[in-house]
């Protein structure tokens, strides 16, 4: 788990520094609001609290859970989420090694259907909006003594979303892509940090901490199904580098589906599980009713690992 | 068994239709977003058992037991369609917010349950007993699911009491703090399963209390 937490600094300090400190605040957040979590249902349970809260898996989880939420979100929406993510997402099911569903994406899901409007106040990155809020004021703002409305003007849909709307109306790719928020291939800034989780991806791999399974059929069902897609109509259906390089795919494909607890078991399971976790990114962004579907997409697959374990079973040599 | 007080606490607690049985858990589950609906779908769904208890009771010298499940179904679909057509007469709105419920009372297991455990097997007085309990038990659990989801969810307490009380409940409606945002979950269908899974477990806990120490929240909740 300590090599998790190495591999996600690259592209966490990515992330600062395109957006300022407020990824950094929620991190924070939800790291403490995890431990205490954590530490308080296994006083509940009657287990032993220290080698639970040390073997960082509350950390990991936190940490992920974190970076999905928007840059700047108040304390309470932290704590509600990554709670749901221990108590419900975990121990309810009996603790480490025994949920089926990936806990981060329980609690970031359970907020996402549950409040909309704090969910999806993203804000632009600094380059865009010549502004970023500094460490102060994102703690002033995460504890709610600075109003809302001042920043109102750097909030803005994320690339994602951005697309989703305007080919909703009709605008072409292209014409879309123009608006200062995106980059050369997937949004400004977004695609930076993209490149610093795939870093810290091949760190995981060259660990040996993660298998090249999972990361690697994920990114290639993406990528085909927008490289179809864009074949037919490019005018529609963005660029495969756009999906690569946008929302959440790279992270997700390295960090989220690769949760040991959750994810497939057999080399050739986890094969299916990544495919199957990529086409249904890909499905729920362009026809979902989401602009990015990895938390779907990622607890929907945790829901048939047991049925593609059963079928993946190695035959042990020798044996028929 | 048959002794009055026996039935009540059977109805109301040891073997509450919603709590212990499990049984109704489709519009218990579906019209408990707020304490309106609940009451409304749990008073609807109480005067069924009772005229079905009562109805199964008459009539159980005179029913040969290889069709007594037919019969029983046919006297309650017939209940229910007066209730429907009751409600639809008397509180039109709340029969619009409760729908397809209102009819599917018929299929409410809790009621063919009684009639064939209970109702068929004793005498009118214990039955209609019986059925005015266990009808109490489950529109207890009704209510509060309702109320839980909808603080909640809402903020909010008895939000739309006019569409059964007439136009003079809307003060009824308690509004706890006015810049709550709502908590949308509990309002959803997971909100009805962590609800009546908690009340579950809060009524496991208060019965193992005395005796022991109070289980963890999980074998509880697999029974759900």
């Amino acid at each position: 788990m300590i090599q998790v937490i190495i591999a996600l600094l690259p592209g966490t300090v990515a992330y600062a520094w395109f957006f300022g400190p407020g990824p950094i605040v929620n991190i924070g957040l939800a790291i403490v609001f995890a431990l205490a979590f954590e530490a308080a249902v296994l006083k509940l349970r009657a287990k032993p609290v220290m080698p639970h809260l040390t073997d960082f898996s509350a950390v990991v989880a936190a940490w992920l859970f974190a970076l999905c939420l928007p840059m700047h979100a108040p304390w309470w929406l932290v704590a509600l989420g990554i709670g749901f993510a221990m108590i419900a997402g975990k121990h309810l099911y009996g603790g480490l090694g025994f949920n089926p569903f990936n806990p981060a994406m329980v609690g970031y899901v359970a907020l996402l259907i549950s409040f909309p409007r704090e969910m999806t106040t993203w804000y632009l990155p600094g380059a865009v909006s010549g502004q970023t809020l500094s460490l102060a004021e994102s703690i002033a703002y995460s504890f709610g003594s600075v109003d809302i409305g001042q920043w109102d003007a750097l909030s803005s849909a994320t690339p994602l979303d951005q697309v989703k709307t305007g080919i909703g109306q009709g605008i072409p790719i292209d014409e879309i892509r123009q608006a200062p928020l995106f980059g050369e291939y997937g949004g400004r800034g977004w695609e930076w940090i993209a490149l610093w989780w795939f870093v810290g991806g091949i760190y995981l791999l060259i660990s040996k901490t993660i298998r090249w399974h999972i990361p690697l059929s994920l990114l290639t069902a993406v990528m085909s199904m927008a490289l179809i897609f864009y074949l037919i109509d490019p005018a529609v259906y963005a660029s495969p580098s756009f999906h690569l390089l946008s929302g959440a795919v790279v992270i997700g494909a390295f960090f989220i589906a690769t949760d040991p607890v959750s994810a497939a078991t057999t080399d050739l399971g986890r094969i299916y599980y990544g495919l199957m976790i990529g086409c249904l990114i890909y499905v729920i962004r362009v026809w979902g009713g989401y602009p990015d579907g990895i938390a779907f997409a990622v607890l929907l697959a945790n829901m048939c690992v047991p049925l593609i374990d059963y079928y993946t079973q190695p035959r042990v040599y020798g044996q028929k | 068994m048959t002794d009055n007080s026996e039935i009540t606490r059977n109805g109301l607690w040891s073997n509450n239709v919603a709590l212990v049985q499990l049984l109704g858990l489709c519009p218990l589950l579906a019209v408990t977003s707020t304490v309106v609906n609940g009451i409304g779908l749990g008073i609807a769904t109480l005067i069924t058992l009772v005229l079905s208890n009562t109805i199964v009771s008459l009539i159980r010298e005179f029913v040969r037991k290889e069709v007594r499940l037919p019969v029983f179904v046919l006297i309650i679909a017939s209940l229910v369609t007066i209730i429907e057509l009751a409600m639809k007469a008397l509180f039109y709105d709340l029969y619009l917010v409760l729908g397809i419920f209102i009819p599917l009372i018929v299929t409410n297991c809790a009621i063919i349950g009684r009639a064939e455990g209970f109702a068929s097997r004793n005498p009118v007085g214990p039955a209609a007993l019986d059925g005015l309990m266990m009808g109490m038990g489950f529109l207890v659990v009704l209510a509060l699911l309702g109320g839980l989801r909808e603080i909640i969810g809402f903020g909010t307490l008895f939000a739309n009491a006019e569409l059964m009380f007439g136009d003079g409940a809307q003060r009824l409606t308690i509004t706890l703090n006015p810049d709550y945002g709502g908590f949308l979950l509990a309002v959803l269908p997971p909100g009805a399963f962590f609800g009546l899974a908690l009340l579950i477990v809060t009524k496991n806990w208060i019965d193992l209390r005395p005796v022991e120490k109070p289980e963890t929240a999980t074998p509880v909740a697999e029974g759900v």
